[in-house]
């Protein structure tokens, strides 16, 4: 689903490689969990594979199902299917939630050449999905983001995302700033929407949301390389014995 | 007295342009204004007032001219039921315009109002006011040479608003207009103003309300690019009165607007606020002076700026708050959003307090597209033009929503996203 080779990035504006070669691909239908610890490029190589400015990459590519997504837009990529949970989700003050989403949606159906989902059928969906997510009437109608609590607006990134439906989902520490009730939320939602056809890129700190969302894959990121690849146990032992164990492993 | 030197040529140039009407209530009132204009002179580019935007075309003895924007889309306010009173280059339309009469309030026009006219008092009379602290020569102008207008008194409620239209259809018209407006205590009366008017316009509307009495205004300003425009407003305040007024420019090479605001009566509210989008050629200035002179009164100044090509914004807001005007709820704000960097916007705040027990902020701003904002949009799919689009729109939000009657705002919103569809760079 989603193939990175050899994946290098640089600052723009200054002279910083951040990452230094990035190999990862994940299959349709698993789920591949990135650790490590801050400030080993986890969010930038999120944010270069979804097309944010100011980044320039130096080397090497990314495709999603084929495509390659470096050469897209950041619009195209998600009408392609990927879809990128902010670790920071932005406020947008004046732009109704509601608006938002049903613009998100119908951008994507059109850039897709299907047809747009009607205001009906819009408002019965996003009502359904956003009450699996405790979501409020008022939540919708706020402007995006703009006085949620770090937890809703974590539930707000999980909303866009199951109403999106994209091919591959990158989540960045969506687990952060989460309480235990939130996170289960969150953690049904991601696995509400698991199946065969959709890949998951989960970057998380902790073991606690790979516990709800099991991972297949699990690999730790250090200095903007991908260190090491594992299965499940990988996490268990950065849960138990930090970074350090690992990184003294391969220097 | 004469003019200052450097202005008597232009000033003289200018009324040697102009016949006086006589005859008439009004008469005293214009002959004193001509007397006004000619000890003041008209504005000057060294004018510490107009410092931000050259009076130079706004003063000129003709009207530069400016080409007729045709349009075939549908007419401004077209889905509300409102009074229309047509004016074509400045020349009132009878066939165009509704009949003047609707209950709760009487509508006259200015150049054929009988002898014994309740706007005797009026006319001129706020803008003579107005004159103090700071000169404002074109209003002087305007009420010595206004060819027409509109002297609506409201008694009572109307069922519906008055629509003032203004079309533009010769290139080089030279419209000036005069409107006095007197709301009863306990009245309440909203006036709706579309269109480019002409060439050049010169347009002075006076509202005086009194005590409980309410004042709603919207008004557009066309969409035909090279038009100019000096506007003044001067409003008068009662007692727990309401005075509100939004204004949406786009396009449109020259625009003054003046707004003179006077608190007198305890607990009155002011608001007044503007959005405007100008692409390329376009210059727009928003002068306000609001005098909080009674106790206990709110005003908001709340204007907005998106330019883009070079376009130039400008803003000028001063709350002076009498020594007497105790708990004064002042609130100005001016904000500029750049699309590009070859545009500029100018403010120039001011607060100006003599009571001790007030609470009076201001701010000003002037900022690009949030591109983390546009980022986090375009991330969900939403193409970079529409993203773009969404958040001109929400920077606008905090203008348009002084607006009191949603289907007014539902209208203001559908016109900037319509400008802005049509303004779209990819
Ligand atoms: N826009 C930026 N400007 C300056 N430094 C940046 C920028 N983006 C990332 N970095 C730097 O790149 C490194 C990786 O950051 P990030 O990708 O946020 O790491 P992680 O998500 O793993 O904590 C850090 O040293 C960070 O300071
Ligand atoms: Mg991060």
């Amino acid at each position: 689903m989603l193939e990175i080779k050899n994946l290098q990035v640089k600052l723009e504006e200054e002279d910083k490689q951040i990452l230094k070669g990035v190999d990862l691909t994940v299959e349709a239908g698993k789920v591949h969990a990135i650790m490590g610890p801050n400030g080993s490029g986890k969010s930038t190589l999120s944010y270069v594979l979804s097309g944010k400015g100011g980044y320039e990459v130096t080397g090497g590519d990314a495709t999603l199902a084929g495509e390659d997504l470096l050469d897209m837009e950041a619009e195209e990529r998600a009408a392609a299917g990927l879809f990128l949970a902010f670790q920071y989700p932005v406020e947008i003050p004046g732009v109704g939630n509601m608006t938002f989403l049903r613009t998100a949606v119908n951008s994507q159906r059109k850039a897709r050449g299907e047809e747009e989902m009607s205001a009906a059928d819009f408002l019965k969906l996003v009502r359904a999905k956003a009450k699996d997510l405790k979501i409020d009437a008022d939540m919708l109608k706020r402007p995006v983001n703009v006085g949620f609590s770090g937890g809703e607006k974590k539930r707000n990134e999980i909303l866009q995302m199951a109403m999106l439906e994209p091919k591959m989902c990158i989540l960045d520490e969506t687990d952060s700033g989460l309480d235990v009730d939130a996170m289960k939320l969150v953690a049904e939602g991601v696995n509400a929407l698991r199946d065969e056809g959709r890949g998951f890129l989960v970057i998380t700190h902790y073991q606690r949301l790979l516990d709800h969302i099991k991972p297949d894959v699990v690999h730790i990121m250090a200095a903007g390389r991908i260190v090491k690849t594992g299965g499940p146990e990988l996490a268990l032992e950065v849960e138990k014995n930090g970074y350090a164990d690992i990184l003294a492993e391969i220097a | 007295m004469a003019a200052p030197l450097v202005k008597q040529d232009a000033t003289q140039a200018r009324l040697d342009a102009l016949d006086l009407p006589t005859g008439g209530w009004s008469t005293p009132a214009r002959q004193d204004a001509l007397a006004r204009v000619q000890n003041m002179g008209l504005p000057h580019a060294r004018d510490e007032y107009w410092k931000y935007t050259k009076p130079a075309t706004l003063v000129d003895a003709t009207a530069p001219k400016a080409a007729v924007y045709e349009t075939d889309e549908a007419p401004m306010f077209g889905d509300m039921d409102r009074l229309k009173i047509v004016f074509v280059d400045g020349v009132f339309d009878a066939d165009a315009s509704d009949d003047l009469s609707l209950e709760g309030i009487t509508i006259d026009r200015l150049s054929d109002a009988k002898d014994i006219h309740w706007a005797k008092d009026l006319y001129g009379a706020l803008e003579v006011k107005g004159q103090d602290p700071v000169e404002r020569p074109l209003a002087a102008l305007n009420t010595a040479f206004a060819s027409d207008g509109v002297l609506i008194h409201a008694t009572k409620t109307p069922s519906k608003p008055v629509n003032l239209i203004y079309k533009h259809q010769s290139d080089s018209s030279d419209a000036i207009l005069h409107h006095v407006v007197k709301v009863d205590s306990g009245a309440s009366l909203t006036v709706l103003e579309n269109g480019p008017a002409a060439a050049r316009f010169n347009k002075c509307l006076e509202v005086d309300i009194a005590d409980g009495g309410a004042f709603h205004h919207v008004r557009t300003q066309g969409r035909d690019h090279e038009r100019r425009a000096a506007t003044h407003m001067f409003a008068r305040l009662g007692t727990e009165s309401t005075f509100k007024s939004f204004t949406m420019t786009v396009n449109g090479v020259l625009t003054r607007n003046e707004c003179v605001i006077e608190l007198t009566g305890d607990d009155a509210v002011a608001h007044i606020a503007g959005a405007c989008m100008g692409d390329g050629d376009f210059h727009h200035d928003d002068t306000v002076f609001i005098t909080h002179d009674a106790v206990n009164c709110e005003s908001r100044q709340v204007f907005k700026k998106v330019l883009r090509n070079g376009a130039t914004g400008v803003f000028q807001g001063k709350i002076l708050v009498k020594p007497d005007a105790q708990k004064t709820d002042g609130y100005q704000i001016s904000q500029s959003l750049l699309l590009d960097e070859d545009s500029q916007f100018l403010a120039k705040p001011e607060l100006e307090i003599y009571a001790d027990d007030v609470a009076c902020s201001h701010g000003s701003t002037s900022g690009a597209i949030d591109e983390d904002a546009l980022f986090y949009l375009q991330s969900r799919g939403i193409p970079h033009s529409i993203a773009q689009d969404l958040l001109v729109l929400s920077f606008l939000a905090e203008a348009v929503d002084e607006i009191e009657d949603e289907a007014l705002q539902e209208e203001i919103l559908t016109r900037a996203e319509a400008w802005l569809s049509r303004h779209r760079k990819d």
